[in-house]
């Protein structure tokens, strides 16, 4: 064998350790998981029981999926207006102004933020802020995990929506203008229409990323095991469970927040797998 | 042809006052943007001034020489009115640690990885791989975390360590950089390897002596945003590493790491204030890094 | 230098003065004063970089969308200043046709030709829609062409049945004047040819301001030119003339092709 082909041999092996890592990763989350499925079935996904305590143990999941869906779906709502505003700041209206690099440096250094900072801001000075105007009384719960959630997931939204807004051509906004449309009115008939699957695909992206933030959530989401009632009300996401229980857990507990954890990754994988397909099929375009 | 008298005509009909309304609204919503986006640059400004105005006082020499205090000392100093004794060198020395054994095994991977992806780009086998990669991309940290506790902590070292946070930070390094390696690479211009290799140059060496050289910028660039995301991550740490009182530099043994120490602060009332200056410190070190690479990246463009 | 610019009686547009200036001080158009006839095709020419197009995007002010940009001087559309009209109302009244096709790729052939009315919130009856389509498809000869495609994306259109299209855009919203950017640079001949074919058919109901770098193109189709060198316009007259007996030397090198 010559050297050349001893070269290519290993990078060809390297490229494995992708495959074993995703595939061991796959094999042992369901390994870990089978003694739960194996003990409550269906219901360990439908269930809204989740009671750790010993002789009558239960484990449900629906608690915590209902939770991770509800700050993950509250995080890109409030999100969304602000992200959107930012790649319209930065794209068009300030379009290579010294002010536009300051806002996206700005956001891009919110992207670098620690999970655990955001969530000693969320406790010390949100928290604080949403007891004193009298939304709930501990200031734990759904809204306060959503909000720290929206700020953490705006550059996601806005890195990429930034991009395919700038690349909506030039000659197409003019022959808007041209016929007599406002900017707002090149907005939303020209620029949005064009950069639409790139914005949604952000847009996916970002809620897979805050389906799976674990800290700042498990800091601020009251760290109960039911399905939380109202936007104030209190629980867990699939997340924070695990951050939560797993020092304690051992037994059929142990199996169950791996369960919960092979969950996750299948959702999260599943809307990253989404998101990933818009953006290459706009690439292929 | 059409009739110039009826062109005449219609053009007569288009007085519509719609316009005061959509100047109006075109107004608006510049507004709107505006202010949504002050909107969005405001959290940073409070996250870093609320860590400056209450962290910086107990940054001091022993903060960085000392290990934290017990939570009785830490209780009397704060009754008095005094500053925390002590500091986190276990969790500067666990982070070193943790971080420069992921880097040692997800850097030559990933590279390794990126430059065959970029070397193969349309194959079959690449893309499904490129695909992975992805998917790994977005995997959760705490869901490798509970992997690297099943692979590491259970099988190979029979508890906590160093080692398995090493391997579940790696495991988060890799996807990063194999993507920027290869993003990188594809942008040397094909002369210049195509010019080695005509010169008869055996492959390890246009690796060694062409793409790597010549893309080196880029490469910097994805292994410093790679060690900065997984600077601050403490989710996977708790499941692997757990913590340490004291200082420790083996591999087989639980280990601290400054975001970990912060989680512990978090859960103990009488170190608040170790607390916001440990952060201020990580994320100094995050933020810097985070704008170094940046600056490596701004230069390379310009070239 | 010595200009030689005829006086247009009754001039649709009366440009006055104007001068256009990019980042303070560089002079892009340099107080230019000329008439514009109307039902007659006025062409631009000149060497790159001289203006032209410049002096045509501040007809209906789409030179506003550069930074930085002052202008000084006026335009009239019959009596009324543009520099003190909506551009609303203005570009209504003064359409444009670009240098290369850009037709809406998100609409169908059917949407594009009525996104002047669409995009400026004007609600039509669908006959009257239908009408619209029809007759501006017709104007520019593309309508037995694209009739059983309406509602069809237009990217499968050639380079040239695009720019007629745009036309149509332009077109459906019935406009006193229009002008065209080098309408013609990116179509190969035979599309150059029936662009040329239907401006001519065109300016019996409208007024047509044409920049073109094609010397040959502008002595074919159009009633009066302009000749424009670095931002000044030098000899501007009717286009027999220009080409056969040019009084300023700079327009009669750019004619001869001895530079541009």
């Amino acid at each position: 064998m010559n050297s050349e082909k001893i070269t290519k041999y290993i990078l060809f092996s390297a490229s494995l350790l992708i495959l074993i890592i995703a595939g061991g990763m796959v094999y042992s989350l369901i390994r870990g998981a089978m003694p739960a499925f194996d003990f409550f079935g269906w219901k360990f996904i439908f269930s809204t029981h989740w009671d750790p305590t010993q002789g009558h143990e239960q484990y449900g999941a629906l608690p915590f999926i209902a939770g991770t869906l509800f700050t993950s779906f509250l995080a890109l709502l409030i999100a969304l207006p602000m992200a959107f505003s930012t790649s319209l700041f930065v794209a068009e209206y300030f379009r290579k102004k010294r002010i536009a690099v300051v806002l996206s440096t700005f956001v891009d250094l919110l992207a670098g933020v620690p999970s655990i900072v955001y969530g000693l801001w969320g406790f010390y000075t949100l928290r604080p802020f949403i007891v004193e105007l009298g939304l709930s009384p501990q200031g734990f719960g759904i809204f306060t995990s959503g909000l720290i959630l929206a700020i953490m997931i705006i550059p996601y939204a806005t890195s990429l929506s930034t991009e395919i807004i700038t690349m909506v051509p030039n000659e197409l906004k003019e022959a808007a203008y041209s016929l007599g449309a406002t900017r707002m009115e090149v907005i939303f008939n020209v620029i949005v229409p064009n950069a639409r699957s790139g914005i949604i695909a952000s847009y996916i992206l970002a809620f897979g990323r805050a389906l799976g933030e674990t800290m700042a959530v498990t800091m601020l989401i009251g760290n109960s095991n039911n399905i939380p009632n109202g936007l104030f009300g209190t629980g867990n996401t699939m997340a924070s469970v695990i951050a939560n229980q797993f020092a304690e857990a051992s037994g059929l507990q142990l199996s169950s927040l791996i369960a919960i954890g092979l969950l996750l990754f299948a959702i999260t994988a599943l809307i990253n797998a989404f998101g990933k397909y818009i953006i290459k099929k706009l690439a292929a375009r | 042809m059409k009739n110039t008298d009826l062109i005449e005509n219609e053009r007569n009909v288009f007085v519509n006052d719609h316009q005061k309304v959509r100047n109006f609204k075109n107004k608006l919503l510049l507004v709107v943007v505006v202010l949504f986006s002050a909107l969005t640059a405001f959290p940073i400004i409070l996250i870093v001034g609320n860590l400056l105005v209450k962290g910086y006082h107990q940054i001091n020499l022993a903060f960085f020489t000392q290990v934290p205090p017990d939570t009785f000392t830490a209780m009397m100093a704060k009754s008095s009115g005094q500053i925390i004794p002590g500091g986190i060198v276990n969790g500067i020395t666990g982070t070193i640690l943790m971080v420069g054994f992921a880097s040692l095994i997800a850097i030559p991977f990933g590279i390794m990885i990126g430059i065959y992806l970029y070397e193969k780009k349309d194959a079959r086998y690449a893309n499904f791989v490129r695909n992975i990669t992805d998917v790994l991309q977005g995997v959760p940290s705490i869901v490798i975390g509970l992997i690297t506790y099943l692979w590491v902590v259970i099988s190979i070292t029979k508890g906590y360590s160093a080692l398995a946070g090493s391997i579940s930070l790696s495991i988060m390094m890799l996807p990063l950089i194999i993507r920027s390696t290869e993003e990188t690479m594809k942008m040397i211009p094909p002369t210049l390897k195509e010019a080695a290799v005509a010169l008869g140059t055996p492959y390890h060496k246009v690796i060694f002596k062409v793409l790597i050289p010549s893309s080196l910028g880029g490469l910097m660039t994805g292994i410093l945003i790679s060690i900065s995301r997984i600077l601050g991550e403490t989710a996977p740490l708790l499941l692997t590493a757990l913590g340490n009182p004291a200082v420790n530099w083996k591999l087989s043994q639980p280990t601290s790491s400054v975001p970990l120490l912060i989680w512990q602060f978090y859960n103990d009332p009488n170190m608040v204030s170790l607390i916001f200056s440990s952060s201020l410190f990580l994320m100094g070190f995050v933020l810097t890094l985070n704008l170094i690479s940046k600056r490596i990246a701004a230069k390379r463009s310009i070239q | 230098m010595n200009q030689n610019i005829i006086q247009i009686n009754q001039p649709i547009l009366s440009i006055q003065n104007l001068s256009v200036a990019y980042d303070k001080d560089k002079l892009a158009v340099k107080d230019v004063t000329a008439g514009i006839k109307k039902n007659a095709i006025t062409a631009i020419m000149g060497p790159s970089g001289c203006g032209k197009t410049t002096l045509l995007r501040a007809i209906n002010r789409m030179h506003e969308l550069y930074p930085n940009i002052t202008t000084t001087g006026q335009i009239k559309l019959y009596d009324e200043n543009i520099y003190d009209m909506s551009t609303i109302k203005l570009r209504r009244k003064v359409g444009m046709v670009f240098q290369r096709p850009n037709p809406f790729p998100t609409l169908s052939i059917y949407d594009n030709v009525i996104a002047g009315y669409k995009l400026n919130g004007i609600r039509l009856k669908r006959s009257e829609r239908d009408e619209v389509v029809e007759t501006s498809l017709r104007n520019v000869a593309l309508w037995e062409e694209v009739k059983n495609s309406l509602h069809k994306k237009g990217n499968f259109l050639s380079g040239g049945q695009q720019q007629r299209l745009c036309i149509a855009r332009a077109l459906a919203f019935k406009p006193e004047v229009i002008l065209l950017d080098e309408p013609t640079s990116a179509l190969d001949p035979i599309a150059t040819a029936k662009i040329e074919d239907l401006l001519i058919d065109l300016k019996e109901s409208y007024t047509i301001v044409l920049v073109t770098h094609n010397m040959s193109q502008a002595a074919r189709i159009s009633d009066n030119a302009m000749y424009m060198y670095l931002g000044e316009l030098i000899e501007y007259d009717e286009t027999t003339r220009i080409f056969t007996n040019p009084q300023n030397v700079s327009t009669q090198n750019y004619i001869t092709g001895r530079f541009g």
